[in-house]
């Protein structure tokens, strides 16, 4: 057998590593969970007066994980992610309004609501693909919203849904004013999406999914039940797209057709390619990046701003096809000459 | 009842086109079978059919007496059939190590795990093993898309031998590898266990007549004749349509 001796190298526990999902930062296990972390906390004491728009963003990475779980792992290739959102926000709402005021029930309600409009469309949307799969899903984000929107009695229809009250969390945070609780509560949300993704990630179930993207073909195969397998994905995804519903539902207290708009679920793929898909910190990146950029731009420019994105979308395609994760390495290739990563 | 694969009266076509004709075949547990036969014999739909890619439009096939003519390629791959495939089709952008970790994952039924890692050390430690048979091992962090050819024609064999089969069907084993690497095909052939029931579809005439006990030889979807590779080599019909006089010259 000959084997190219120049880039052997002996695997000393060939167990403890899986591609995609290195060991840590620099070797350093949860190094980049604890800077992302650090920076949340950071960023809660730098602009104590932009606490709202922190939490949307916040909001927004739980939504953008859930798609990078459908896309960037399992390779569904969907635009109606805002189903599952919108979903969760109505059953999050509607819920506290007339069931339980308690916050992470409500969250639990979202999650159910969010899974049973994944499961029921995805037992359809999963027998397409391509392109047909691309405007299904946007059908189905559709036919949500116009439901909401005739179902006037119960969901407001384009008033939105008002009256949410959530209870204080745990029986203890009150939700104020200024939205401190609401901040540090969506946080915790995130970092338990984040870890519950990270397990799913790496666990038989991911690496599975991982290999659907690759070779569905093949995957049918080796005997696994292709179908099933991104049923149960997609639902998985919905579950957490309607967390984050709930969890805007419950901070904003309200719901508007808006959650099932085509906007939400464009923009969030457009966080997801400029962040880079099927590692979950492209998620987190770029959701901060799109919102953050948004957000000035929108001040500078309220009728331009979308070229800003729209040329940052441009960039990241053209020069840094795995998104932002992908930076340190181009531009390593770029100044270095020798970024070539075959021992990475 | 291990009587291994049994096929009868297997035909196949598509609309006016009949690809598989009244085909009887037995491949019973540790035979070495070739298939041979000119390009558009039907080779490969045979393949597919006993695998469940195709469905047959008449006939049975049976494994171990029970019928499987109706059974998905998923769960024939359960039961044991497994085949490889003419163009590699692995998972490029994963390890070495996870292309053979997958099927160890659903040959164990634990793919739906949303917990504990793909890559635990029982899993790992089995596709390193299975690695080290084919000279593989030190290669298990690359990307299969890294590595030549040959070695991912090792890595197809590996991959389905992973699944433990108890039929393997190995689809042009040794296509697109160049001839200095085909003899770490047919050694891996020769060390694969002795109770599997391996079939062989091959143009590699040096390979079939190394490798195989017995060759059947398919043309325009009927079997033609069947025999030990001397009677095969001697059959004027074979010579004359398959061989084109001399199969010591086949080089190829």
């Amino acid at each position: 057998m000959s084997i190219d001796k120049t880039t052997t190298k002996q695997p000393s526990r060939y167990a403890s590593r899986l591609a995609g999902a290195r060991s840590g930062l620099f070797g350093i296990p949860l190094l980049a969970e604890a800077l992302l972390l650090a920076a949340a906390v950071a960023a809660f004491y730098l602009f104590p007066y932009n606490l709202a728009f922190l939490t949307r963003i916040l909001i927004m990475i739980v939504l953008v994980l859930s798609l990078d779980l459908i896309l960037g792992i399992a390779g569904i290739a969907t635009l109606g992610q805002a189903a599952m959102y919108g979903t969760g926000a109505y059953a999050a709402g509607l819920f506290a309004i007339h069931v339980w005021a308690d916050p992470v029930a409500g969250l639990l309600a979202g999650a159910v609501a969010g899974a049973a409009m994944a499961l029921v469309s995805g037992l359809l949307l999963m027998r397409s693909h391509g392109l047909t799969l691309i405007m299904l899903s946007i059908a189905v984000a559709q036919i949500c919203a116009e439901i909401a929107n005739k179902a006037r009695p119960i969901t407001g229809g384009a008033d939105g849904l008002r009256g949410i009250r959530p209870d204080p969390i745990l029986g203890m945070f009150e939700f104020d004013f200024v939205g401190r609780a609401g901040y540090f509560y969506a946080l915790a949300v995130v970092i338990v999406i984040f870890a519950l993704l990270r397990i799913i990630a790496r666990s038989p179930f991911g690496l599975t999914l991982r290999g659907i993207q690759e070779s569905p073909s093949r995957m049918r195969a080796i005997g696994t039940p292709v179908y099933w397998r991104l049923v149960s994905a997609y639902t998985l995804g919905g579950a957490i797209a309607g967390v984050a519903g709930a969890l805007a539902a419950q901070v904003t207290q309200l719901v508007s057709l808006e959650a099932y708009s085509f906007n939400l679920s464009a923009e969030a793929l457009i966080m997801l390619i400029l962040g880079g898909t099927g590692r979950l910190y492209g998620a987190v990146i770029g959701a901060v990046v799109f919102m953050v950029v948004h957000h000035v731009a929108a001040a500078v420019d309220p009728f331009n701003w979308l070229f800003i994105i729209g040329a940052m979308v441009l960039g990241v395609v053209f020069f840094v096809p795995t998104g932002f994760l992908g930076l340190p390495l181009a531009l390593q290739r770029l100044f270095g000459g020798r970024g070539h990563d075959d021992r990475a | 009842m291990m009587t291994g694969l049994r096929v009868r009266g297997l035909s196949k076509s598509f609309g006016g086109l009949r690809v598989a004709e009244g085909i009887d075949f037995d491949l019973p547990p540790g035979a070495r079978k070739a298939l041979i036969g000119p390009n558009g014999a039907g080779k490969s739909t045979f393949g597919n059919l006993v695998t469940g890619i195709l469905s047959p439009t008449e006939g049975v096939i049976e494994f171990d007496g029970q019928n499987i003519a109706r059974l998905n390629e998923a769960q024939r791959v359960r039961l044991g059939i497994a085949k490889t495939f003419q163009i590699t089709t692995l998972f490029r952008h994963l390890t070495v190590r996870e292309n053979i970790v997958l099927p160890i994952i659903e040959r164990e039924r634990r793919g739906a795990r949303f917990w504990g890692r793909a890559t635990a050390a029982d899993h790992a430690d089995e596709a390193q093993d299975l690695l080290a048979q084919f000279g593989l091992e030190e290669l298990a962090d690359r990307p299969v898309e890294a590595l030549a050819y040959g070695q991912q024609r090792l890595i197809e064999m590996a991959l389905t031998l992973a699944l433990k089969p108890r039929v393997l069907i190995l689809d042009e084993p040794a296509a697109g590898v160049p001839s200095g690497d085909s003899h770490l095909i047919v050694e891996a052939i020769e060390r694969l266990p002795e109770d599997l029931a391996v079939l062989i579809i091959e143009h590699d005439m040096d390979l079939v007549f190394r490798v195989a006990q017995s060759i059947v030889v398919l043309v325009q979807g009927r079997i033609l004749t069947e025999g030990t590779p001397d009677e095969i080599s001697q059959d004027p019909r074979v010579r004359e349509m398959y061989l084109g006089g001399a199969h010591a010259e086949t080089g190829s």
